[in-house]
């Protein structure tokens, strides 16, 4: 509710006004998960478990810093779609690359492999 | 500048019918200030560019037939006789998270138009940023000292040493800009310049471009140095 009010308030000057705490508390929680994936690295954890660990740290801090340091949770949807669609692009070529890299390590192994 | 003519007064304010009315024809299709605008799309242009090198070091980490070098021996330092994996890049982390909550502050402090802590925190800022290039100085030499290269390294997959180049090189480029930036910028207000024009903006828009810095580390954090 509070947030609504600022919305348009902020929104009417055409710029972004907020408490000071939400930068605090997100700062904070920043913190956390950055001690949160270095554990993942300090008690050497494997596999699965470590892999989805570092990607969902990593996307709930992307996250934060997008939504609250950078105000994407307040602009408008036109914007917001407009800059955050685009990137999904990236996971296309990311598949076609994973693809592509499993392919020449196949072929790297079998035609320049060990014994 | 602040004076755009309120055309959405009667449109929608969420939902698909917005998106619609927004991108429909002879209207201004971002309702913010066109510096916003365009640093948006240029910090998207930029997503491509580190997600191509990001992406370039997946398939190369995923083609090499020679053991991938660990990033948890490799980034570890000897403090008090003890090796402790990953402990300087744990600590640029930590600096560059605490530069984007200072700058999140000075673009607060901006729009409250109070100059002098506004500027005092994008000093902050910035000399978060340039200790944080320092401690890559400082990397970069220890492991060219160590005899990585971009074509090879004493530990494995000779993919390592350009990829660690590349990327950390490309993000410590843009650290480096941004402390200039900013730099200009914290002089600007303190001078008094957009408390004249009435308008802090410019302060939001060079905070979009820090935390996009620090984004990309997140980035590179999980991906290059913790997978």
């Amino acid at each position: 509710m509070e947030h609504a009010v600022e919305h348009t308030a902020g929104h009417a000057a055409g710029q972004q006004q907020h408490p000071i705490g939400i930068y605090l508390k997100v700062w904070g929680l920043l913190f956390v998960f950055s001690i949160f994936s270095y554990l993942v690295d300090y008690f050497h954890l494997h596999g699965l478990l470590r892999w989805s660990l570092i990607l969902f740290f990593m996307v709930v801090k992307a996250g934060l810093i997008v939504a609250v340091f950078m105000h994407m949770k307040w602009e408008r949807l036109a914007l917001i779609y407009a800059i955050l669609l685009p990137p999904i692009a990236i996971l296309v070529l990311v598949g076609l690359m994973a693809a592509e890299g499993d392919y020449t390590f196949a072929m790297r192994g079998q035609f320049f492999g060990g014994p | 500048m602040t004076s755009v003519p309120d055309t959405h007064a009667a449109s929608p304010s969420a939902g698909w019918q917005a998106i619609v009315t927004d991108w429909a024809a002879d209207r201004e299709t971002f309702k913010v200030p066109w510096g916003k605008a365009m640093m948006w799309i240029f910090l998207l242009s930029d997503t491509f560019i580190f997600s191509c090198f990001l992406t370039g070091y997946m398939t190369v980490r995923i083609s090499t037939t020679q053991p991938w070098p660990n990033a948890s021996e490799v980034f570890a330092l000897t403090i008090g006789g003890q090796s402790i994996p990953l402990v300087l890049i744990a600590i640029m982390t930590f600096i560059l998270i605490s530069s984007s909550g200072t700058m999140a502050m000075a673009v607060n402090f901006g729009y409250r138009r109070d100059r002098v802590k506004t500027a005092a925190l994008m000093a902050v800022t910035a000399a978060l940023g340039a200790t944080f290039v320092g401690m890559q100085a400082y990397e970069w030499t220890k492991l060219i000292s160590e005899g990585v290269r971009p074509w090879g390294n004493p530990w494995g997959a000779p993919q390592f040493g350009s990829s660690f180049f590349m990327i950390t090189g490309f993000h410590g480029l843009h650290v480096s800009v941004g402390v200039i930036y900013l730099l200009i910028v914290a002089y600007r207000v303190l001078r008094g310049r957009y408390e004249a024009r009435g308008n802090y903006q410019i302060v939001e828009i060079a905070g979009l471009y820090w935390h996009f810095v620090d984004l990309v580390w997140v980035f590179i954090f999980a991906l290059f140095y913790l997978w």
